[in-house]
């Protein structure tokens, strides 16, 4: 019931929001506000109160949906979707505040979408049914679509279009997959989406989902469709155009939680319920046998130097999340312990630290009008405040021991020294080209002289602050005390292990 | 169970002689209403349909219980099939009722002839849905062709009109003419012409030799012609996009739904019922040839709408791609794929009917079906904006509004029966399909109108009207219901 209502509020909130008359603008914003601090405080609870011990699946909720096809309305939280459920409620509220001076036309809207998305996004981090899982992972795409597209930047309309039609792609090579699943789950008036109970069944020796020629095909559906999200390359090319044109709060939530549909959905779907096929693509022979690590390594590196050649602010940041997501991808294709709870961690601190960078991009943005880096220069001395976050948000993003952003990498590279030797290596270029890039930047924006033009820059203020603090104190907090989060879905990965081992 | 007599069935056919008594009283009224202003006979139109419709309804349910009855001495049937059809096109048939009534570009003076043609076509539809002998299939068939001909035609003063009336009779004479000639050619090997007994007799004949099987795919392919023109499949679509940019919206509106849906219930009742038995399938196999024509249905209808600037023109080849997606139930043989298709068809019907909807509004207040005419129409009439952004989604079949689900059950029918190769060219055609749908949506919300901003405002009526489809789009995925219509394919299966 809780779930249930964590994830229906905002949508609750959108109805009030478009009940409002679109002139009290000020009224509209406090409404969006309060229906995401709701299921912030929720996320808080469920956080609390989730039992460690276990990795079975807490607060569930099984209500029959479609009969005809047995689709049941099945919700339920185990510790990987809490953390990211908290992550999600934590972004609504600091993405409403974010939004609070710079939308400037058709705020209603504006809320009113964000409160859908947020529901899809609550929604999908819960679901336990396969068919529901899609409905939500779709029910991202309206309100994304219309959200950049229409309070974009100069090229809104392609990036919009751009980054519908790719998702697109993925989600329908994903639906084929998924009625595959559903058709060999039993005979007719057997068939079952449920998502435990496919699991069941696909590692129950003799079963038609426990073949291994059917989870390898039906493991490249599934994995396209999220790689379009994380995004993997070579399905990348849409995350640049849309991180660039879509506001700030738009971004924050583009790469703080939608990218990290595509890796839970990795996690959830692929490789629990396809243990053969994930087999085949981490650990069989040949060039097969290397393919996702090698998916990772590739984004990692190539992720990392596309940064390091950006002018563009935000361009940088979006190729970083492209190298930082590389690490998530290399720590499961390790398939073990370490690998997976860093790719997790990892999941969870870009989550937190990307936000941070987009924000903070956000803030110059809103000030210069501009997001060229060659074009700043000095602003430590007009800004200290704001290029004190500054720092912090790029060391925790580099990987300076001390913050959330090493703990994760450390563990994924750990965990796929193991399997990996060789593409483990090569992948820590990626590290130190990322050192490269945000000290690069550090110099070109905040050292040197300051350009005339900005002599009347004022500092980051109480409002932007506000949203910064509580991503800054995870990053430490995470950082020295990465067991608060890893505490959460231990039991969970143990779990998660012993699937992947049984095969 | 034997057919029942002409006398006997009359009460069994009470919904079409009503329909046929409101036409005719619609004609008399138009010669004592004087007045061109009134819409007397429009409303008398409105009454007929309600009053046909809760015909319907009785008649379903007075005489369900005694299964599929065959009336007419075996010329039509009244079965739970037939009877879904009819609640599904008199919807249709009322909604293009309204929008007439709101129409600003049909000649008032002629109003008269334009409803009692309207419920002559519905009652064409009828019986397209319930016969089941080849001469009513072609009499119910040609009886809606020749009325669509006349409606396509409707706006006299205008030259695209009569364009699309001409081009709409010349390519229909050609496809019943086609199909006559198979009907012919059926009739002369299996000496019958009820369903029925063809599909017994040509058991019989096949398994003995005496008919070739090519001549069996002769004659269904030359009566594909005819069926494969009212649904405009590839290769007899192309009347479809010039009839539907020249006749009037509430026609085109009404031709890509009513007529669509009729041209599906004639296709399932003919091939199942005719040829759907599993020992003629092994000797005939036809459905392969309709996957391939499924397949190309919708791609080239998808493809066509890529370049469309006009909405018209670009929801008749969106109409065309979704005439594909409906094939794909066709070449099944199973309850599911006709459940797809009958849940699909409702799902059609709002998401279409609701678009067209507000092609006619934007049409009358621009002047314009061209997509510039769309531009900003997001700050004008947010409302109207929405809603149709709402339909639009749907028809590319995003969750969570209705396109989404019947598509899903459409490709989860097509994936059960190991059609991987079609389901996939569904999908794929549903992601190009996005991309013309959201050039309006893109115009409507992502452009500024220009200069003029001025707040469009709508009568009440018209929200109503709006909300009536924008509201099943949403919510028919949503409930229990609406996946049961696998059980209404039972009087067209034939045993096995």
């Amino acid at each position: 019931m809780l779930l249930s209502l964590m994830i229906f509020i905002p949508l609750l909130g959108m109805i009030a929001v478009l009940l409002l008359p679109r002139e009290s603008e000020e009224l509209i914003k406090r409404v969006a506000l309060l229906f995401t601090l709701v299921p912030l405080a929720l996320a808080v609870a469920l956080f609390i109160s989730y039992d460690r011990s276990t990795a079975g699946t807490q607060y569930v909720v099984n209500v029959p949906w479609i009969q005809a096809f047995n689709i049941q309305y099945h919700i339920g939280i185990d510790g990987l979707s809490v953390t990211l459920l908290l992550l999600t409620a934590l972004l609504g509220p600091i993405c409403v505040i974010a939004s609070w001076r710079n939308i400037e036309k058709g705020i209603k809207a504006y809320m009113a979408l964000f409160l859908l998305l947020e529901t899809g996004m609550l929604g999908f981090f819960a679901a336990l049914d396969l068919f529901l899982f899609y409905v939500f992972f779709e029910l991202t795409l309206l309100p994304m679509y219309f959200l950049i597209g229409i309070w974009g930047g100069p090229r809104r309309e392609y990036a919009a279009i751009k980054f519908f039609l790719y998702t697109l792609f993925g989600s329908v090579l994903m639906l084929v997959a998924m009625i595959a699943v559903y058709l060999n789950s039993g005979a007719p008036g057997a068939r079952t989406f449920d998502i435990p109970t496919l699991i069941t069944l696909a590692s129950t020796e003799g079963h038609a989902l426990n073949n291994v020629n059917f989870q390898i095909w039906v493991f490249l559906g599934f994995f396209i469709g999220f790689a379009v999200k994380v995004p993997i390359f070579p399905f990348h090319t849409w995350l640049p155009d849309a991180h660039v044109e879509a506001p700030t709060a738009i971004s924050v939530i583009l790469a703080g939680i939608l990218l990290k549909m595509g890796t839970y959905g990795l996690v959830r779907i692929n490789m629990a319920m396809f243990p053969k096929g994930l087999d085949f693509f981490c650990n069989g022979i040949g060039f097969w046998g290397n393919s996702l690590a090698l998916l990772g390594f590739i984004n990692i590196v190539y992720g990392s130097f596309c940064a390091l050649a950006q002018t563009d602010f935000k361009k940088l940041v979006a190729y970083s999340s492209i190298g930082h997501m590389g690490f998530v991808i290399l720590g499961l294709s390790a398939r073990n312990d370490s690998g997976i709870t860093g790719a997790i961690l990892q999941m969870f601190n870009h989550g937190v630290i990307s936000a941070m960078l987009f924000l903070l991009v956000g803030v110059l943005y809103d000030r210069a009008h501009h997001r060229e880096i060659n074009g700043f220069g000095g602003l430590g001395t007009k800004m200290p405040v704001y290029t004190g976050i500054t720092t912090l948000a790029f060391m925790a993003s580099l990987g300076l021991p001390g913050l959330s952003g090493f703990v994760g990498e450390a563990l994924s590279l750990l965990g796929a020294y193991d399997k990996f030797k060789m593409l483990t290596i090569l992948s820590t270029i990626g590290i130190v080209v990322g050192a490269a890039y945000f000290l690069w930047t550090l110099q070109r924006v905040f050292l040197g002289t300051l350009n005339p033009k900005y002599e009347e820059l004022p500092e980051i203020n109480g409002r932007e602050i506000l949203t910064l603090v509580p991503l800054g104190i995870l990053t430490i907090v995470l950082g020295v005390w990465p067991n608060f989060a890893i505490d959460m879905f231990r039991e969970s990965v143990t779990n998660l292990i012993d699937v992947l081992h049984a095969i | 169970m034997q057919p029942l007599s002409n006398i006997e069935s009359l009460l069994y056919f009470s919904p079409e002689i009503l329909l046929v008594i409101f036409a005719a009283a619609v004609v008399i009224l138009d010669l004592i209403v004087k007045d061109t202003e009134s819409s007397a006979v429009a409303h008398l139109s409105l009454a007929g349909c309600i009053c046909v419709f809760a015909t319907v309804l009785v008649t379903h349910f007075s005489f369900s219980h005694e299964g599929p009855v065959s009336l007419f001495l075996g010329m039509v049937q009244l079965d739970v099939f037939s009877s879904f059809f009819k609640v599904l096109l008199l919807l249709a048939t009322t909604a293009t009722i309204l929008f007439s009534l709101r129409s600003e570009e049909l000649d008032a003076r002629l109003k008269g002839e334009y409803y009692a043609l309207l419920l002559a076509i519905t009652l064409g539809m009828f019986l397209m849905a319930s016969s089941t002998n080849l001469l009513m299939i072609f009499i119910s068939l040609e009886t809606v062709s020749l009325t669509s001909y006349i409606l396509a035609g409707f706006l006299t003063h205008n030259p695209r009109s009569s364009e699309a009336a001409f081009k709409y009779i010349t390519y229909g004479a050609v496809a019943s003419g086609t199909m006559l000639f198979g009907l012919s050619l059926l009739f002369g090997m299996a000496g019958s012409g009820d369903l029925g007994q063809i599909s017994v007799r040509l058991t019989e004949l096949l398994a003995a030799g005496e008919v070739a099987p090519l001549a069996v795919l002769i004659a269904i392919t030359f009566i594909l012609a005819g069926v494969g023109y009212k649904i405009a499949s590839v290769p007899f679509h192309m009347w479809s996009p010039d009839v539907y940019e020249g006749a009037p919206i509430p026609i085109t509106a009404f031709l890509s739904v009513a007529s669509k849906s009729a041209g599906f219930a004639l296709f399932i009742r003919f091939f199942y019922s005719g040829f759907g038995s599993s020992e003629l399938m092994q000797a005939v196999d036809w459905t392969f040839m309709l996957a391939i024509v499924s397949a190309l249905t919708m791609t080239v209808g998808n493809l066509a709408a890529l370049p469309q600037q006009n909405v018209k023109r670009l929801l008749a080849y969106s109409s065309i791609a979704h005439g594909g997606y409906l094939l794909m139930g066709g070449v099944l043989l199973t309850p599911e794929g006709i459940g797809a298709i009958l849940f699909y068809l409702i799902v059609y019907l709002f998401m279409n009917l609701g678009a067209f909807h507000v092609v006619v509004l934007i049409a009358n207040e621009e002047g314009s079906e061209m997509i510039e005419g769309y531009r900003g129409l997001a700050s004008r009439a947010p409302l109207v904006a929405w809603a149709m952004a709402i339909f639009l989604f749907s028809l590319t079949g995003i969750p969570p509004f209705a396109g989404f689900f019947g598509k899903w059950l459409l490709f989860a029918a097509v994936l059960e029966q190991g059609y991987y190769w079609l389901a996939l060219v569904g999908l794929l055609n549903s992601v190009v399909s996005l991309y013309y749908y959201a050039r309006i949506v893109k115009a409507m919300f992502l452009e500024d109108a220009g200069e003029e901003t001025t707040q469009t405002s709508f009568s009440t009526g018209t929200f109503a009207l709006l909300s009536v489809f924008v509201i099943p789009t949403i919510l028919i995925g949503f409930l229990n219901i609406f996946y049961t219509f696998s059980n209404i394919s039972v009087p067209v299966i034939p045993m096995q």
